[in-house]
């Protein structure tokens, strides 16, 4: 089992030490209507790009069972997890019909490139 | 939630409680009185009712959460129900007939239903509150075991019962070495006797739980967390955590403080009544004639005799206690108790035993005076059905008890199913008959509908196969629209649907659902890409995002976020050059465990997203599509080149069968045999597709399985030549890629459609399709291509990474 992030503080602890503004990829290295999975130090974010254009990013590791989020399906405004089926929804992290909640962080596209917010390295 | 201001011209009814009880009550009372009570029930837990039995389900990682949900919060406002969660009920005010929530605000009622079920029974143990202690009875706490389980090797579950086994199970699938500790010498000491006991250890070790039996806990060790369990003997157990799961005492402190009478559970009459005849109990904190249920069964008892006196509609019946029977639902391990079947002494009752160890069978029945009074199954519950059905009724016993013990064991049961008497109960949680269950079925419902209309097979889950094959007896699913929907969000049938594509030329899965409908729904995208791959073949738009991660990187997703590789064995026939560089792949990829599979394959899990080009061109071998709906693999046997009884050359025709099929896509995945004489080595009568070599020629056989469900095949042809062998394989694929909805595997195909009509259009050709079925199946094979080139030159970017780098700049 891949170890957890600290899902759910991520958000509020950025919040409270200032957030730090990460580069991740050009926009179009992001296929459309897929996710993929980066690497921030110890952290892992999964980046989606949906069919309609918008871009989210959740937490890399599912809530559940840690399972590869950036590797599930996504559309409707949800990824689905690849290996039981929980879904998430991309706008704000929160499971669909389960009580998980997978944290979220906001992302900036800027001159095409994909930026997400995240806390400081530890 | 939904309404907000009380009718006054209705009585309040308020249930506390949003269990399964509470809920079932809530079912019940609207069902048959919707419009004289204005009702109100209140939980304490953040969600909607949900099935407790399914916990351990959802700690193991089967279920997810909302998988086990009973009703949604829109199923009480369509009922004018109102709903609270995630508040408690603080106290009961008899005198001025309100409760008290949590924050103080107060709810009036005129009649009081309590259904507060129970707490965990948590023994003394010094130092229980270290943090790495967890009980086991609701979603948040499957949440915070799951969670916790994360940072741990090892787990100790203290108390062997049902629900202690089921937890520990749960554990082992997250990874954990999990002892079980009770205090007892053997587990589940409320049902079994020693003997069983001892037997129904040795399965759940051989499933990879651990047991100190005879140890009572004294003490949790380690400060800041749990780092072991110090036992009253003076031994010790290292452990990372611990899970309490030892029962469960009836929560009765509201109906304490408000002065009910209370002795275990709260006393009620025979109508469900406690001492005040304005307030109601139900459920697992109720005491009726002395006794305490913690099952699913008597509580749903309760809530219809409650129901009805309440309502007063229909002549109500009495609650006269319950007859027990647990199913113990773990997987690999069947175990059924029916009543008490501990007894031991034959001066007392009848006793007949059956005993096979080496199957890890046991069968015993308890009779006395005629009558059954208890039963253990274990490791062969065929004739559970019958024996629930004769504990419960009280009807007397044949004479030859044995007939019970082995009366279904030989019998197929499906024949057993059609002989069983209609009044039979298929479904004993929530009491569905067999006759109820054909009449709705042969109205054109499907399972679903008689989930939601009967509930048959939403309680324990344990009829479920019992339900699907009648469901196949006496089903007629192409009446019912919902089930022959092709895909959930669309509502057109695969055929329309097909028409609706090709008419309109939607050649994408996004331009069908702009289209057609389906709301991006990525649940259904990857039935729409396997309809579309079928229907354009190479004019395909195939957009990636379509598919399951499977169908992406070409291999078989595993519950660590690795990947699993099977390289293509045509005929399951290798050689020694092939298997070097399997190992030398397998080493040099850190494959965790080498496998052979069943189908004559050699599996290497564990391999990481990143390494599978790699892997696959050091291989040098095709994919074996172990990892998608397409046809798998043709099992073989060695046939006449080396057998002494060989008929026919078994291996020759499964090499030839695998070169002309491999990949080919379809609505399930097709795993096919070639047996070279009739003792069936290969055990092609079993397989979806299978080829058995008779005296001049090959019989072949389709709808076959060996999984969940066995299915003996039907035999669709005999024929003479290898080259009739694969054409009518290749028509059978064609027309079942043409018809079958996605996901349905050929047994339920061949059922459905029916072997005579397979056969007239087949192999008699009476509809005229055969030469435009050969046609298709021979372009498609045409157009096939190895997926695993893909690892030299990937369709789109990243398409093989695990994760990405990133700039290294911050701003």
């Amino acid at each position: 089992m891949p170890n957890s992030c600290a899902s759910s503080t991520v958000e509020t602890k950025a919040a409270a030490v200032g957030r730090s503004r990460v580069a991740l990829c050009s926009l179009d290295s992001l296929p459309k209507g897929q996710g993929r999975c980066f690497a921030v130090g110890r952290l892992k974010v999964a980046v989606f790009r949906e069919r309609d254009g918008s871009v989210a990013a959740l937490d890399g590791l599912c809530p559940h069972l840690g399972g590869p989020l950036a590797d599930g399906l996504i559309g409707a405004g949800v990824v689905v997890c690849p290996l039981h089926a929980y879904r998430f929804r991309l706008s704000d992290g929160t499971g669909v019909d389960n009580g998980f909640r997978a944290g979220r962080y906001p992302v900036v596209i800027e001159d095409g490139r994909v930026f997400v917010q995240l806390p400081p390295t530890e | 939630m939904g309404i907000s201001t009380l009718d006054r011209s209705k009585e309040k009814l308020v249930v506390v409680g949003g269990g399964m009880a509470g809920g079932r009550v809530v079912e019940e009372i609207v069902a048959r009185e919707n419009s004289r009570f204005d009702v109100t029930i209140i939980g304490a837990e953040p969600y909607t009712v949900y099935n407790r039995i399914l916990l351990s389900d959802v700690l193991a990682g089967s279920k997810s959460p909302e998988g086990v949900f009973l009703y949604s919060t829109e199923w009480f406002q369509s009922r004018a129900v109102r709903l609270i969660t995630g508040v408690k009920v603080e106290s009961i005010h008899r005198d001025r007939k309100v409760v008290r929530l949590a924050g103080g605000e107060e709810r009036p009622y005129d009649k009081l239903i309590i259904a507060t079920g129970s707490l965990p029974l948590v023994p003394e143990i010094e130092n229980v509150n270290t943090p790495g202690v967890f009980v086991f009875r609701t979603i948040e706490d499957c949440q915070l075991i799951s969670s916790y389980a994360r940072r741990c090797k090892r787990a100790a579950v203290i108390g062997g019962g049902l629900l202690g086994l089921e937890a520990a199970r749960g554990l082992v699938n997250h990874g954990l070495e999990v002892t079980v500790v009770e205090v007892m010498p053997y587990p589940m000491a409320q049902q079994l006797d020693a003997e069983s006991g001892a037997m129904l250890a040795r399965k759940m070790e051989a499933l990879g739980l651990r047991f100190q039996f005879e140890k009572a806990s004294q003490r949790v060790l380690g400060t800041s967390a749990v780092r072991g369990l110090a036992f009253k003997d003076g031994t010790e157990l290292d452990t990372d955590m611990v899970v309490i799961s030892c029962g469960i005492r009836p929560n009765v402190r509201l109906a304490v403080d408000a002065g009910l009478r209370v002795e275990r559970g709260i006393v009620c009459d025979d109508r469900m009544v406690t001492s005040d005849p304005d307030i109601f109990a139900v459920g697992e904190c109720v005491e009726h004639r002395g006794r305490i249920y913690g099952l699913v069964a008597p509580l749903y008892e309760q809530a219809r005799v409650l129901a009805e006196h309440i309502t007063g509609v229909q002549s109500p019946a009495f609650y006269q206690g319950s007859k027990i029977s647990t199913r113990l639902k773990v997987m690999g391990v069947d175990l059924v108790s029916i009543g008490d079947g501990r007894a031991l002494d034959p001066a007392k009752a009848s006793i007949t035993k059956y005993v096979e160890p080496s199957r890890g069978v046991y069968k015993k029945l308890v009779v006395r005076e005629g009558k059954l009074e208890g039963a253990i199954l274990l490791g062969e519950i065929d004739s559970a059905t019958l024996l629930i059905a004769a504990y419960e009724a009280g009807t007397p016993m044949p004479e030859r008890h044995a007939d019970l013990l082995f009366g279904r064991a030989a019998g197929d049961p499906r024949v057993m199913l059609e002989a069983m008497p209609g009044e039979s109960r298929i479904c004993a949680c929530h009491q569905v008959s067999k006759e109820s269950l054909v009449e709705l079925l042969s109205k054109g419902c499907s399972l679903d509908d008689l989930a939601a209309k009967t509930k048959a097979g939403t309680g324990c889950g344990g009829c479920r196969p019992q339900l699907e094959m009648l469901s196949a007896i006496y089903g007629d699913a192409d009446r019912n629209p919902a089930t022959t929907r092709y895909a959930k969000s669309i509502p057109l049938s695969k055929p329309e649907l097909m028409a609706e594509i090709r008419r309109l030329g939607l050649k994408s899965v996004s331009a069908v659902m702009r289209t057609l409908g389906g709301g991006d729904d990525p649940g259904v995208k990857p039935a729409l890409a396997s309809l579309l791959r079928m229907v354009w073949r190479e004019e395909y738009d195939d957009e990636r995002d379509a598919r399951f991660i499977n169908d992406r990187v070409h291999a078989n997703i595993q519950n660590d976020g690795t990947f699993s590789v099977v390289p293509r064995i045509f005929g399951g026939v290798t050689s020694p050059a092939e298997l070097r560089r399997i190992a030398d792949v397998a080493e040099k990829y850190q494959a965790r465990m080498v496998k052979l599979t069943g189908g004559q394959r050699i599996d290497l899990l564990g391999i990481k997203k990143r390494d599978l080009p790699a892997a696959w061109h050091d291989l040098g071998m095709p994919s074996g599509h172990a990892y998608t709906k397409a046809f798998r693999t043709c099992k073989t046997c060695v046939g006449t080149d080396f057998c002494r009884y060989g008929v026919g050359d078994s291996t020759a025709l499964g090499i030839a069968i695998e070169k002309r099929f491999q990949g080919i896509e379809a609505p399930h995945k097709l795993k096919l045999a070639a047996s070279g004489c009739s003792r069936n080595c290969a055990e092609a009568t079993v397989k979806d597709i299978g080829a058995v070599a008779v005296d001049g020629g090959w019989q072949v056989y389709v709808g076959g399985a060996a999984g969940s469900r066995v299915r003996a095949g039907d035999l669709l042809a005999t024929v003479a030549t290898n080259e009739e062998v694969l054409r009518i394989i290749g028509r059978f694929i064609q027309y079942y890629r043409m018809n079958a909805r996605y996901m349905e595997r050929s047994p339920a195909f061949v059922e459905r459609i029916g072997i005579e009509r397979l056969r007239s259009i087949l192999v008699d050709d009476s509809e005229g399709q055969a030469e435009s079925l050969d046609r298709q199946i021979e372009d498609e094979i045409a157009s096939y291509r190895d997926p695993w080139l893909e690892g030299k030159s990937p369709i789109e970017p990243s398409q093989f990474a695990d994760e990405l780098a990133i700039a290294t700049e911050r701003s």
